[in-house]
């Protein structure tokens, strides 16, 4: 048995390139991820169509660049260029003011500013319209104080909990060590164990003293050393580069990690008992895995907001627990009193997928 | 393997392109009411009947309130002052405190957006009791207009990219694989003694994945039609062409990949890497112009950038070869440049 894990284990360190792949690329993900992936919004090209060119359109004008958000790169002078300018794809929205525009603020009492979005994009949309709605009210608002104009008002003071600055961070980073650990750990193993198959050399382990569930320890030992490794760097990581904060314990942390390990790497064993060549395997645990476990477990888009029939799909994507006991840990530190419920589906997930693949895993080869 | 290559694709369609969506629909909001006035129930009243909120109820004071937040009970806490009703009476201000979970910063920051609304409507409407003779409102009027998507239908925008993934993925999976598994089994020797040139043997590897992913294109193309009903403002044929063109560069991009690694698992590693890269930074999760400056020139290498792109501006845009060919010359640049990479680095030797 010890001798079976050696052997993996110089099977794994011999091939020094896919050592390489194994630790820098989580690694260069992360750190890719992390700076890349924020849906904050800055530097947006936009155009604006000013028909008034008043002291008033301008103030606001400038008040919309200078938010950081936006960036002008055109001012366009008629109507029928709006079209042009979207069909290019250059730009996200177009802000027009309307003809005389200070002079109706002052007459009338109002005046209107129209926003056409590329709304082909519509959560951008969404976030650009709210973001410079809010520019253009602030300005109204300072305007209306000034004018003393309010004869009453509410203050409302904010305050947010677990991230004040609002960081994307926070959200992708547990995303990340989630997809990185499940599919390093699902992949690896269940086409090593088919590579054996395939090769014929599942026969000769097969034919020796070694009962089935020793083989399939024996496989998988050393990826739970390796997963474990990656685990630790992405979490020094995240701490010293991304400044991710891990407020509750340390070992509860590992403790939970190493259990939804373990559970991928018994999703990997399943998956290569259900498939004969490595090329099934490989689809099985990538193809098939690979976008519903970003897209359902809450790594970008929270669950709560989607159909519910998702929700309930979503309950079966092991990587949605394990993110939200990571963030319970990391950002709320709290303890297991909290994520109890979380922890005992991984662990019923884990059992499940080693229960299925003692019953399929066959000791003769067809 | 079949139904992998084609039922898959179709299935994960129709369902991934519901998930991508960052509204907002309820949030769970809990008060500490201090003052429990009329005007403060009125308050609690508004945000109760807003349909963005969902009240939790009214806890006994912060810690109770703070605790529902971290046991993910809800997601904002409405504070009220002490004497709110009497200080709006009286000295015309009063004063809430609005507390946000902002784990997902962008969640956070549309919550707190909506209570402000609301926090700000009621003020208004205290405005028209008391001083019923006062025009109120803001001054500029701000009217959006969203085109081309009016009613911010997210899934109008999930299917093109979705599409662009899928076929990306089978087309770099297969070609990824295909060579290396040749060598892993050693029958790449048996054909490196024929006869045939580089380029044959590695035009007669790609063909049949290249149809194949053609295949499942035209798939989700019918399904984005039929199940979706999203009008296919471009021409379906441009789409065709365009991808035929994408393809290559793919499929030139995984054999590449398979030129490089002796085992499969080594080549499906890799594949996976630069899939993932792709994937995240493809535009179609996170905006590209919210990246930092050096991811975006990363991105310049990430050619499903370029496709989601293309397909979004053909479907939903109707935008015509000339709006895009920028994009469409560096796809084909990209894609000899791979090309002649990969026969480069093939060698008829073992």
């Amino acid at each position: 048995m010890w001798a079976f894990i050696k052997k993996e284990f110089y099977h794994i360190f011999r091939d020094y390139r896919s050592m390489i792949i194994l630790f820098g690329m989580p690694v260069v993900q992360v750190l890719l991820f992390g700076f890349a992936i924020t849906n904050d919004i800055n530097d947006v090209k936009i155009a604006i169509l000013d028909h008034s060119k008043d002291e008033v359109t301008r103030e606001i004008t400038q008040k919309i660049i200078s938010s950081n958000y936006f960036l002008l790169v055109d001012n366009l002078s008629t109507n029928a260029q709006i079209e042009e300018a979207f069909k290019k794809g250059e730009i996200k929205q177009v802000v027009i003011f309307e003809p005389d525009f200070a002079k109706k603020l002052e007459r009338e009492g109002s005046a209107d500013i129209q926003l056409i979005l590329d709304a082909s994009e519509p959560n951008t949309a969404n976030m650009l319209n709210a973001y410079t709605t809010g520019i253009i009210n602030t300005y109204s608002l300072q305007r209306m104080i000034k004018l003393n104009l309010i004869p009453i008002s509410i203050q409302a003071e904010t305050q947010m909990l677990f991230n004040p600055e609002l960081k994307s961070v926070y959200m992708f980073v547990p995303g990340v060590i989630t997809v990185l650990l499940m599919l390093v750990s699902a992949m690896m193993t269940s086409i090593s164990i088919t590579r054996e198959k395939e090769l014929g050399t599942m026969e000769a382990l097969l034919v020796s003293p070694l009962k089935p569930i020793q083989i399939i320890i024996g496989k998988v030992t050393p990826y739970v050393l390796l997963s474990f490794i990656n685990l630790i760097v992405i979490l020094l990581l995240a701490r010293f580069v991304f400044d991710m904060p891990v407020k509750g314990s340390v070992i509860l942390l590992l403790a939970e990690s190493v259990l939804f390990i373990i559970m991928a790497l018994a999703l990997g064993i399943l998956i290569s008992t259900i498939s004969k060549t490595q090329q099934q395997a490989m689809l099985l645990s990538m193809f098939a895995l690979m976008l519903p476990i970003i897209l359902l477990s809450g790594f970008i888009f929270p669950v709560e907001n989607m159909p519910v029939i998702l929700q309930y799909l979503s309950h079966i994507m092991p990587p949605k627990w394990f993110i939200i006991i990571i963030k319970n840990i990391m950002l709320k530190g709290v303890g297991i009193a909290y994520f109890w419920k979380e922890t005992l589906i991984i662990l019923f997930m884990t059992l499940f997928f080693i229960g299925m693949s003692v019953k399929k895993f066959k000791i003769r080869l067809e | 393997m079949l139904p992998i290559i084609f039922i898959m694709p179709a299935l994960q369609l129709l369902v991934l392109s519901y998930t991508a969506t960052f509204e907002i629909k309820n949030v769970r909001f809990v008060t500490v009411d201090h003052d429990k006035s009329s005007l403060s129930k009125k308050l609690i009243n508004k945000f109760d009947g807003s349909s963005f909120f969902e009240y939790k109820g009214n806890a006994a004071n912060y810690n109770e309130a703070e605790q529902m937040v971290i046991s993910d009970k809800a997601d904002q806490i409405l504070i009220i002052e002490q004497e709110f009703g009497k200080n709006l009476n009286i000295e015309k201000a009063g004063k809430v405190q609005v507390i946000t979970n902002a784990i997902n910063g962008n969640a956070a920051g549309l919550m707190n957006a909506y209570a402000n609304a609301i926090i700000s409507d009621f003020n208004k409407q205290i405005i028209i009791e008391q001083y019923p003779t006062k025009k109120i409102g803001l001054p500029i009027v701000v009217k959006p207009l969203f085109w081309y998507n009016p009613e911010l239908n997210y899934i109008t925008y999930m299917v093109p990219g979705i599409l662009v993934l899928l076929v990306t993925l089978i087309g770099m999976f297969l070609s990824g694989m295909n060579l290396v598994k040749e060598k892993e089994l050693g029958t790449i020797e048996q054909i490196n003694v024929t006869p045939i040139k580089k380029y044959q043997f590695i035009a007669g590897k790609l063909i049949p994945f290249w149809i194949i992913a053609l295949i499942d294109l035209g798939i989700g193309l019918l399904l984005a039609w039929f199940v979706f009903n999203i009008p296919i403002i471009g021409s379906v044929f441009l789409i065709f062409f365009v991808a035929s063109v994408y393809l290559l560069l793919v499929l030139s991009f995984g054999l590449f990949i398979s030129t490089l690694t002796n085992t499969m698992q080594q080549s499906m590693f890799i594949t996976w890497f630069f899939v993932v890269i792709f994937i995240l930074m493809s535009g179609l999760f996170t905006p590209i112009e919210s990246m930092p400056h050096w991811a975006q020139v990363v991105d310049k290498f990430n050619p499903i950038a370029y496709f989601i792109k293309i397909n979004r501006m053909i479907m939903l845009k109707g935008s015509g070869f000339f709006d895009f060919q920028k994009e469409f010359w560096i796809l084909v640049a990209y894609g000899i440049g791979m090309f002649t990479f990969s026969i480069m680095r093939y060698r008829k030797t073992a």
